[in-house]
């Protein structure tokens, strides 16, 4: 079953999409994403795919694509990254009213200007209210997982909303790694085939998608695409055990590492999460009762679940690689401040801004991070309730 | 009608129901109001052919009075009507009036 190989996560994402081997494919080139759709296109180009390749003239176009794609009946895929994303802002919520399944890897970078092209989080946390589902990746072989499990989430026919897969551009985009992939045959019976309801081209049963909705019908719209989302973390949970079955890896809505016992806690998204984790292990190795909890499902955010794996601490703090100016913390924080919120008895908090425009998380800052965190649970008093890490004075 | 609650809409908002436009009426956004004078009309249809809407009911070739459930007051049929000998057959007035 399967193989074993050393690929970076956009190689791993490509291999993901050819296997699963989608109708149609709509992307522009944008770094850091660019390497994973000029794999895939040269799959589709070399036969190995039977997905039509639309080359646009930019990411609104690709995203309009993509919709019009949906819309029409096909399983659709797209890749971007930043600016790209920035760019199809006005799609990506046609594409989750109406309700079309369509699949992005989200290749995290920082958004200009100064230009960077760089790993950062503002590119997801900027579209984070946008109506799509969004799983967060630390390495490439949780890219590639995600990428898989994404189109049964997305497609199951009590959700029907489009997915977004993220992993840390360069840092895990282009960083090769050792990855387990799956058989063909196997990624093929676990997706399963996609039958579109509705599909534009059924043209039998004539349809129209994007009506105007006005004061009269508008709020009631949304109220059910709130109930949609609400159903999302049943699905992610049981696609993920199936996911199980065929590749012997477990997924939650999140991780947690060294938390049940844990007084302290990290929480961190993406590849600084497996840095966390060293340092917590030299914590732990010093007697310190140190843990993480990586979010996977970031939207929709599971509340409650969060809450109940982190109320026990007498400290967290909140690791953000995606400022939110203007704002009280970052917005991995106020998600997380919300789940606590609500518990009588709940940990000291506090906020860290780190690793803007990919530079570098490194072990000592993760040990900075859990030192703090000792200090603020012994005294129970927070010295720095947001600050920013890694930066010159 | 009565309105339909959030659990009982189709999903994505999507339109199963061919030219089921005829059951929304647009005529209340109308401020001005085209008025249909017979006795200078002369039938030739230029107001059915420029309504956007189907404000224009048109039988055995010839037009009737206005269907005001759809129209908006656009005026467009009253600047293209050509009348005769000088006279518009369509005339906008102010809704209200």
């Amino acid at each position: 079953m399967g193989k074993i190989v050393a690929v970076t996560g956009n190689e791993a994402v490509a291999e993901a999409f050819r296997q699963v081997n989608p109708d149609v494919c709509a992307a522009y080139p944008i770094t850091p994403s660019t390497d994973l759709m000029q794999r895939f296109s040269s799959l589709a180009n070399n036969g190995k795919v039977k997905t039509e390749m639309i080359l646009v003239e930019s990411e609104h176009s690709a995203m309009s694509a993509c919709i019009g794609a949906s819309a029409g009946g096909g399983r659709v895929i797209t890749a971007t990254s930043s600016q790209g994303m920035a760019l199809m802002w006005e799609e990506l919520f046609i594409a989750s009213g109406s309700r079309f399944p369509i699949v992005m890897a989200l290749v995290n970078r920082a958004l200009s200007a100064p230009l960077n092209i760089h790993g950062d989080h503002s590119d997801g946390m900027g579209a984070r209210d946008c109506g799509w589902i969004q799983l967060w990746s630390e390495n490439a072989q949780e890219a590639y997982d995600n990428a898989i499990q994404s189109f049964r989430i997305a497609e199951h026919l009590d959700i029907r909303l489009p997915a977004m897969t993220c992993m840390d551009g360069f840092i895990i985009s282009h960083s090769i790694e050792r990855i387990e992939y799956l058989d063909d045959a196997a990624v093929k019976d676990f997706v399963g085939e996609f039958k579109q309801t509705n599909p534009l081209l059924d043209v039998d049963n004539p349809v129209s998608y994007g009506p105007l909705i006005l004061t009269d019908y508008y709020m009631e719209y949304r109220r059910a695409h709130a109930e949609v989302m609400s159903k999302v973390k049943g699905v992610v949970l049981d696609v993920a055990k199936d996911f199980e079955k065929i590749s012997g890896r477990k997924y939650g809505l999140f991780e947690t590492y060294r938390l049940e016992d844990a007084e302290i806690g990290i929480v961190v998204l993406n590849s600084a999460a497996g840095t966390t984790k060293d340092a917590i292990d030299i914590f732990r190795d010093k007697g310190i009762k140190a843990g993480l909890l990586k979010p996977r499902l970031f939207r929709p955010f599971p509340y409650e679940e969060v809450g109940e794996a982190l109320k026990h601490l007498k400290a967290v703090c909140v690791l953000d690689r995606a400022d939110a100016f203007g704002a009280s913390y970052g917005p991995l924080f106020m998600e997380i401040a919300s789940s606590l919120y609500q518990y009588g008895q709940r940990p000291l908090m506090m906020n860290k801004i780190y690793g803007l425009g990919g530079r570098d998380y490194m072990p000592d800052q993760a040990e900075y991070v859990l030192s703090d965190l000792v200090e603020t649970a012994k005294s129970g008093k927070i010295k720095n309730i947001r600050e920013y890490i890694g930066v010159r004075e | 009608m009565k309105q339909k609650g959030w659990k009982e809409l189709k999903p994505g908002a999507v339109v199963t129901e061919p030219g089921s436009a005829l059951k929304f009426k647009t005529g209340s956004w109308r401020a001005y109001k085209p008025k249909w004078v017979p006795e200078n009309c002369i039938q030739c249809l230029f107001c059915w052919i420029y309504c956007p809407d189907m404000s224009v009911p048109v039988k055995d070739g010839k037009r009737g009075d206005f269907d005001y459930d759809y129209c908006k007051g656009c005026g467009i049929c009253a600047l293209e009507c050509p009348g005769k000998k000088g006279n518009k057959a369509i005339v906008m007035e102010e809704e209200g009036k």
